[in-house]
């Protein structure tokens, strides 16, 4: 059922055996998550980093109920996916975890988001040290235009009024392990704006890992890229996920499947979007519990 | 995980708003100040009330600042800083106004009376008590001043403003540019350049009609630039169903583009009338300043609300200033009202 | 299929020409004459007023533009004219300057203010109150200017005085402070703060919203993201507007007129009730001036014409090049 078909996995055209194809989609991108991800990270195993933990999370914009009722459980030291079709409410999700939800005027929100067993929304929370802890990376890479690309990994701790020892070995250390500082390390000095697409997606990380946060939220980070650069990241995302907590959102299942120990599936059934199902990525991919869940995974839609 | 799980109705929070404590912290913070500035006045070298304004930014701000650094650390040190200037800076700037504003009301209703727009002041001087004499020939002056270069800017604003957004020819990028210069152009020069040009040279002397051609060179550019944004908003697609029909563009201008962005086009024209129903300076080189109701707006002198409230001004006795008052107050209600029709059309506009 | 595309002559780009109808040609024809008509209203300005500009400056040479004097004597022979624009051209730049200084950070302030600090309801209430006031009569500045802002002033002069009489430029060679260059830079300041607060923030409104979010997520507070992204983005665009400010501020004639002690001396010290300025000193001369005296201020005219216009110009410049730049 699964390994003869393998070669199929990607043909589109093949309509006639929908039922077979999809499934061997499935399996496929199963067997995709176990040849990167299974037994590399359980849960617990990894001190560093900290846990994020969201209870009960509703979201609205006006009266316009966004997200309902999402708790999620983000280990410490593990890569959580979070998959769905468009306007399911992910994107929405990774925004109040780190208090990026209420830039929207009218935007309202409901539960808890515990990092460390502290409710990140508890009253007399200093915002600025959440989002210090939690930090972000976007869907469209967003340098400073007017920072060199040295400038512009250390500009959080301006930003943030953070004093360091040594910028430079901080510089260095950020660069390396997002996987840029070979291509960059003779031009630190000139302005971010003449690197590739891909580049200033892993200058954003570097950027992000800069001021040493505990977790790492990535608002489709790949979207905008090409293949090439998308592979890199995932690297990045790889080497990086043994010391952080990380939460991707994806429409990339096949990425979900690559980087991440856990995914979670979020669906919108016409009322707000909700969390359909989480599990370890293996799991979802290959023997999802859900109808819904098993849908998408087999490509029968979004 | 499913809906049915999701019993209990749960009500929306905004936990980043402002919480009563924080309230009370703002309200203690302006409170104190005050009271600090009201004591540094009575007991140290400060005085008056730039004194007490002074004092009450440095004390509020400090205060503000010492809440922040015990809420958050040192690091809200510069945004209190910044966000208590950003507020003074915001409310200085609103105050002059306000001021202006509470003032001319208070002056100029003292001095309204009816005889103001039933007389002029042909038998009266503007030394008398504000009972004797009008404003009435200055009212009808602005009006005919405002139909005058209403007729001639209106049509030039809106074909220029067609010319760069219908036509879009080479000289575009000129006339771009000189619709930008123009509405730079200032006020006195638009006179001096009536007076050399029109009065000095052609058999119209000065009169309404002059000082109207004087306004129109500086309605010009309002009424173009405002057209030129309305003209942009009207859809493209608009444009080319109409050319798609076969029509020709001529009819595809007057019958879909005007028609679609009227409210616009009447937006541009009472701003443009907003803009120089208040000029002063291109009046004194232009229209003479008459004090008899002049309704020939061809021949002799005229005179305008701008330029009543301006000669009250200038002969400086109470009564004449009294005079000032009332007469830019009735100005700037006009203004106003111009303003707000302009807006409220605008507003419709957008939705 | 390769060979046959080497081979095949690359065709020459067909013209697209239409042959308009009639009606569309007069359309056309009448539309682009009126659009002309602006280019021949300011060629003529400019054209009128130079003829007599180059009049003056044949009889009182180029120190029309340097001399501080203005002095018509009549003679046996006739009127002699020794006149200059110097003190005049010299106060208007001393009375923008005050305008810019305080009229610039209070209009970045309030622009800040609008587009990242006030709740939705006072930022509209905010937003027509600042257009009305673009809408506002200059001779109503005046009035105010003189008999409310004028006293207050004042007092805030000798203040400066009192204490910074030591720096050249707040000394005074008497003790009087009224009508003085600093009273009408501050109308203008109030004058030229709706423009500059409207460009800047329609400046800092498009500042990208992804920078803005990068910034915050990095753990920085609203005046770091300010610091960071929004100066750093829109300052070019505010430095545009204050230009625009300072083109409204050289050639505003009635307000300052009616503030100013209008003096034909040099004088460099702004608190000092002693000034000049190019646009109300036309009309402060208009009424008694006849033959070369009317002439030399047609001159005047003309100066203030070039100077406004280069500013202009120079601000639309940047303005454009800022705002196109965000998108």
């Amino acid at each position: 059922m699964t390994t003869e078909n393998s070669s199929n996995e990607n043909s589109a055209e093949n309509q006639e055996g929908a039922e077979m194809t999809t499934e061997t989609a499935s399996s496929s991108l199963a067997n995709i998550s176990q040849a990167h991800n299974l037994g590399k990270r359980a849960p617990g195993t990894h001190v560093m980093g900290s846990g994020l933990e969201a209870r009960g999370v509703h979201a609205w914009f006006g009266k316009h109920h966004a997200l309902s009722n999402v708790s999620l459980d983000f280990s410490a030291g593990t890569v959580t996916a979070l998959i769905g079709p468009s306007g399911c409410g992910k994107s929405t999700f990774i925004r109040t975890l780190n208090r990026m939800h209420e830039f929207i005027p009218s935007a309202a929100m409901a539960g808890e988001v515990l990092l460390d067993g502290k409710d990140v929304y508890a009253a007399g929370t200093d915002v600025t040290k959440i989002r210090l802890q939690i930090g972000m990376v976007f869907q469209k890479p967003n340098p400073f235009p007017s920072m060199t690309i040295g400038e512009n990994v250390l500009s959080g701790l301006k930003l943030a009024q953070l004093k360091v020892d040594n910028k430079d070995d901080l510089l260095e250390e950020c660069l390396v392990r997002a996987g840029l500082w070979k291509e960059v390390k003779d031009r630190l000095g000139a302005h971010a704006g003449g690197l590739s697409g891909g580049q200033q997606q892993r200058l954003c990380i570097a950027r992000s890992l800069a001021v040493k946060p505990k977790v790492l939220l990535m608002d489709e980070p790949c979207s905008a890229l090409d293949p090439g650069s998308t592979l890199r990241i995932e690297d990045t995302i790889n080497e990086l996920a043994s010391s952080m907590t990380i939460i991707i959102v994806t429409h990339n299942m096949q990425q979900a499947a690559r980087v991440s120990d856990y995914t979670a599936f979020f669906l919108s059934e016409g009322g707000p979007g909700q969390m359909i199902e989480v599990a370890p990525t293996n799991e979802i991919f290959s023997r999802p519990r859900d109808k819904r869940t098993e849908n998408y995974v087999s490509g029968r839609f979004g | 995980m499913t809906t049915t799980a999701n019993v209990i109705e749960v009500k929306p929070r905004k936990p980043w708003k402002a919480t009563p404590t924080d309230r009370a912290t703002t309200a203690f913070v302006l409170l104190m100040g005050l009271v600090i500035a009201a004591a540094a006045v009575k007991f140290t070298g400060l005085s008056g009330k730039l004194g007490f304004v002074f004092a009450f930014v440095i004390a509020a701000t400090a205060l503000e600042v010492f809440f922040s650094i015990r809420k958050y650390g040192r690091k809200a040190l510069g945004d209190s800083i910044a966000t208590s200037l950003i507020y003074v800076g915001a409310t200085a700037t609103f105050l002059p106004v306000a001021s202006i504003l509470l003032i001319t009301l208070k002056n100029g209703v003292k001095g309204l009376r009816w005889n103001l727009f039933t007389t002029d002041m042909f038998n009266a001087s503007f030394l008398d008590p504000i009972g004797n004499g009008g404003l009435l020939h200055a009212l009808i002056g602005t009006l005919l001043l405002i139909v005058i270069a209403m007729i001639l800017s209106v049509p030039m604003g809106i074909m220029t403003a067609l010319y760069l957004t219908e036509i879009r020819g080479k000289g575009s990028n000129l006339i771009q540019f000189v619709v930008q210069a123009m509405s730079g152009v200032p006020s006195v020069v638009a006179g001096l350049f009536i007076f050399t040009s029109v009065i000095l040279i052609t058999p119209l002397k000065t009169s309404a009609a002059a000082g109207a051609l004087a306004l129109t060179i500086l309605m010009i550019p309002t009424v173009t630039r405002t057209s030129q944004e309305v003209l942009l908003l009207v859809p493209g697609d608009l444009r080319e169903a109409g050319l798609a029909m076969g029509a020709t563009q001529w009819k595809t201008v007057a019958t879909i583009v005007v028609p679609a962005a009227r409210n616009g086009l009447i937006t541009a024209t009472i701003l443009g009338v907003a803009r120089i129903a208040g000029e002063t300076a291109p009046l004194i080189f232009t229209i003479g300043g008459a004090d008899k109701l002049n309704l020939n707006p061809f021949k002799d002198y005229q005179s305008a609300l701008p330029f009543y409230v301006w000669k009250g001004l200038t002969l400086g006795t109470p009564e004449s200033i009294q005079r000032s008052w009332s007469a830019i107050l009735i100005l700037l209600i006009l203004v106003l009202a111009l303003f707000t029709t302009a807006r409220t059309l605008g507003g419709r506009r957008m939705k | 299929m390769s060979t046959t595309l080497e081979t095949a002559p690359i065709p020459t780009p067909r013209a697209l020409t239409t042959n308009p109808r009639t009606s569309d040609k007069i359309f056309r024809g009448v539309v682009t004459g009126f659009g002309m008509t602006a280019l021949l209203i300011l060629t003529l300005i400019g054209l009128f007023l130079s003829v007599r500009g180059i009049q003056t400056l044949h009889t009182q040479g180029f120190g029309f533009l340097t001399r501080y004097s203005w002095e018509v004597t009549q003679t046996d022979s006739g009127t002699t004219y020794n006149m200059g624009i110097g003190a005049m051209l010299l106060g208007t730049v001393m009375i923008s300057i005050v305008a810019l200084v305080v009229g610039v950070p209070l209009s970045i302030a309030m622009a800040l203010f609008l587009t990242f600090y006030a709740p939705a309801r006072i930022k509209t209430f905010l937003v027509s109150i600042v257009d009305l006031m673009a809408a506002f009569p200059s001779v109503l500045f005046g009035l105010w200017g003189f008999f409310v802002l004028m006293p207050m002033a004042t007092y805030w002069a000798k203040l400066i005085f009192k204490y910074l009489h030591w720096i050249p430029a707040f000394n005074a060679p008497q003790y009087f402070f009224e009508r003085s260059p600093f009273i009408a830079g501050l109308v203008l300041a109030i004058m030229i703060i709706p423009i500059v607060t409207s460009v800047a923030r329609e400046v800092f409104a498009q500042t990208p919203l992804d920078r803005i979010q990068a910034a915050y997520a990095l753990g920085s507070t609203k005046w770091g993201v300010i610091k960071a992204v929004v100066f750093p983005f829109g300052s070019s665009g505010v430095v545009g507007g204050a230009m625009l400010g300072l083109g409204r501020a050289f050639g505003e004639t009635v307000a300052v007129y009616t503030v100013l002690n209008i003096v034909f001396k040099g004088n460099f010290h702004v608190l000092y009730g002693a000034g000049g300025n190019v646009a109300s000193m036309i009309i402060l001369k208009w009424g008694e001036a006849t033959g070369d005296e009317t002439t030399a201020l047609l001159a005047a005219g003309f100066i203030l014409f070039l100077l406004t216009l280069l500013v202009n110009l120079g601000a639309n410049f940047i303005v454009r090049n800022t705002l196109k730049s965000g998108k």
